[in-house]
């Protein structure tokens, strides 16, 4: 009988979430994906990245050569079963940009992923606890926000060395405070409304909370913030290398390959030029996803304004 | 937190300069701390097989004989004297080299903010008042490409264009000769400043379509139209003051996005900035130059992050009644 009490609460509590959906239930949010697929930028972009990602996960199977077998004098052109000719070493350019997309896509991959996590929690925490904490966290972000990404990570490559772990904490620790303030500041609408207090009236944990309630709510934008992160992650990543910061300084990486052919552009291009357009094409279609998905969904939003 | 709110103008600037500094200290510790955090920088410098006596002599060198809160005090002290430390790579002081370099980097900087603000704001104002029109569509697919592409893959394709391979028009790279100012090399400084001022035309021309088109839709404009006003005054004298307020904030976080953009550009065409001179201390292990790179760098960013809040608030009169 005692729980009588919770039982009405709890049912107060629903006809209350169901009163404030203004916002729709999670399900209708991961249609975002396949409403921006509707977007021709989105297929291109996607069409873009899936050729990209197809090469450098394949690339390495059909590699005709090692990435540091020496095929012929340096930078011969192309020809005599050497489709690209031969990088500044005389190694088979084919061969090592074939093998150098992996390493760059992986770290990226990661890196953003951790700071993705890491800002999200950040940012809803401080979004959802409404007092000092939310200064705290937020003006610690600042600190670290006043740094440009690059920087951070070339520091630390100084300091600690160009091992993938450094480069991977690195990138992440510095995409987590961007990401926090998107969050923070997609959450703050979405934690003023009814149905979050009636959550909290039906006894939710603060983890559930933010995590089953906040969170799906924000999804638009942090897909948005997603692939603009990912996009520079691939930047900085493919940047450190050209640096001649990587983890090999003779491996396949085609941020290394434009810095060791960066010198023969005029002569002998392909070295440098198959890399660049690579990481061009690569940067351009997570670009191009994540503006279809900011369309979609402002016009989702705007649709809503209509009804 | 009473004493944050109050003050008109004058107190919030007087706050944010505050803000500032406090940022500046939490940054200098923050550098300190991740050089001492990793053990013995002395070690770290003369490698695995260093004698006892180098080590003991470079330790000292470095004031590592000191407790940590000593040495800190004593590093923060010689920055605000302008005594950046030693150099380990030249062993001269680090602010010899820095002058010059930093005078390039700002050149740089400098010649891009002028050449891309301007054409934001002028792309960004025509872009709105012709809505999903043709040039609006082409401008914001090229912005779009512009904005994914890293910095160095910009320079790049541009040296491609216009110096290696389609055209040969201008140089590859930009090594000013020590001794000569930046600007007695003018084709030199073309391709650097193009690639800069491409990294920032994307986001300042972008919030100067969405400012315009704001202020395009609201009341006081359709009443100025509506006396009757011509199209031209209504622009320039009622929508262009009130739309450019948001593009100070923009143009200015994008400049000091620069200050990091310098990096890896200037490595690109070789550019004697203070970029290319980090990339050379991090592969060098000269920590004092990290250092102090790292507090001047993070400094421009945090300056020019204050004098945009600051401008904004200035040209932004609805704004001002919040303080």
């Amino acid at each position: 009988m005692s729980d009588r009490d919770v039982e009405v609460s709890r049912d107060e509590a629903l006809a209350l979430v169901a009163q404030g959906v203004e916002n729709p239930p999670p399900g209708r949010r991961t249609n975002l994906l396949r409403r921006s697929l509707r977007l021709g930028r989105t297929k291109v972009g996607l069409v873009l990245v899936g050729f990209v990602v197809l090469l450098a996960v394949f690339g390495p199977v059909v590699a005709p050569h090692a990435s540091d077998e020496f095929v012929g004098r340096p930078f011969s052109p192309p020809g005599g079963g050497l489709v690209f000719g031969t990088d500044y070493l005389g190694q088979d350019v084919l061969s090592r940009f074939l093998d150098g997309g992996l390493t760059i896509l992986i770290l990226a991959l990661v890196s953003t992923a951790i700071g993705l996590v890491l800002g999200l929690a950040i940012g809803l925490v401080a979004a959802y606890s409404r007092n000092w904490l939310d200064d705290v966290l937020m003006r610690a972000m600042d600190v670290i926000m006043a740094f440009p990404q690059i920087m951070i990570a070339l520091v630390a490559v100084s300091l600690i060395g160009t091992k993938n772990w450094v480069r991977v904490i690195a990138i992440a620790l510095t995409t987590a405070p961007r990401v926090a303030r998107v969050a923070r500041g997609a959450a703050q609408p979405v934690i003023e409304r009814d149905f979050i207090g009636a959550t909290e009236a039906m006894g939710l944990s603060r983890v559930r909370i933010i995590g089953g309630e906040l969170f799906p709510n924000i999804l638009g934008p942090m897909m948005v913030e997603a692939s603009l992160r990912l996009t520079y992650s691939i930047a900085v990543i493919a940047a450190l290398a050209f640096l001649g910061l990587s983890n090999d300084p003779n491996g396949p990486n085609w941020g290394t390959m434009i810095q060791q052919n960066q010198g023969s552009l005029a002569t002998q291009p392909w070295g440098a030029l198959l890399p660049i357009l690579a990481i061009a094409l690569l940067t351009m279609g997570t670009g191009l996803i994540g503006d279809g998905i900011a369309r979609t969904a402002a016009g989702i939003d705007r649709e809503r304004g209509d009804e | 937190m009473k004493w944050l709110r109050g003050g008109g103008i004058v107190g919030f600037i007087i706050r944010r300069i505050l803000l500032g500094l406090l940022v500046m200290f939490l940054v200098s510790i923050i550098v300190f701390a991740s050089t001492q955090a990793l053990g013995d920088p002395a070690r770290a410098i003369l490698g695995r097989d260093a004698t006892p006596d180098r080590l003991a002599a470079l330790q000292k060198e470095l004031n590592l004989d000191q407790n940590v809160v000593g040495q800190y005090f004593q590093w923060l002290s010689g920055l605000l004297h302008g005594n950046l430390g030693t150099s380990l790579a030249s062993q001269q002081p680090v602010s010899n080299a820095l002058g010059p370099r930093l005078v390039s980097s700002i050149v740089l900087v400098i010649l891009a903010a002028v050449i891309s603000i301007p054409l934001s704001i002028a792309i960004g104002s025509y872009a709105a008042l012709h809505r999903e029109k043709g040039f609006d569509t082409v401008v914001s697919n090229v912005m779009l490409a512009l904005a994914s592409l890293p910095e160095f893959v910009v320079a790049l394709l541009l040296v491609i264009l216009f110096s290696t391979s389609v055209f040969h028009w201008l140089p590859a790279i930009s090594p000013v000769p020590p001794g000569h100012r930046a600007w007695e090399y003018p084709d030199e400084l073309i391709l650097p400043v193009l690639t800069l001022a491409f990294a920032v035309t994307p986001y300042v021309s972008r919030i100067m379509r969405a400012s315009m088109i704001e202020v395009l839709e609201s009341d006081y404009v359709e009443m100025a139209r509506l006396k009757g006003l011509s199209e031209r005054t209504v622009l320039y004298r009622h929508a262009l003051p009130n739309a450019i307020g948001p593009v100070f904030q923009v143009a200015a976080i994008s400049l000091a996005y620069l200050a990091g953009g310098i990096v890896v550009i200037e490595y690109v065409f070789n550019y004697p900035g203070i970029g290319s001179e980090l990339v050379d201390a991090v592969v060098n292990h000269d920590i004092p130059v990290v250092q102090a790179l790292a507090i001047l760098i993070a400094g421009l960013y945090v300056l020019l992050n204050l004098l945009a809040d600051v401008a904004t608030i200035l040209v932004t009169p609805r704004l001002r009644t919040r303080l």
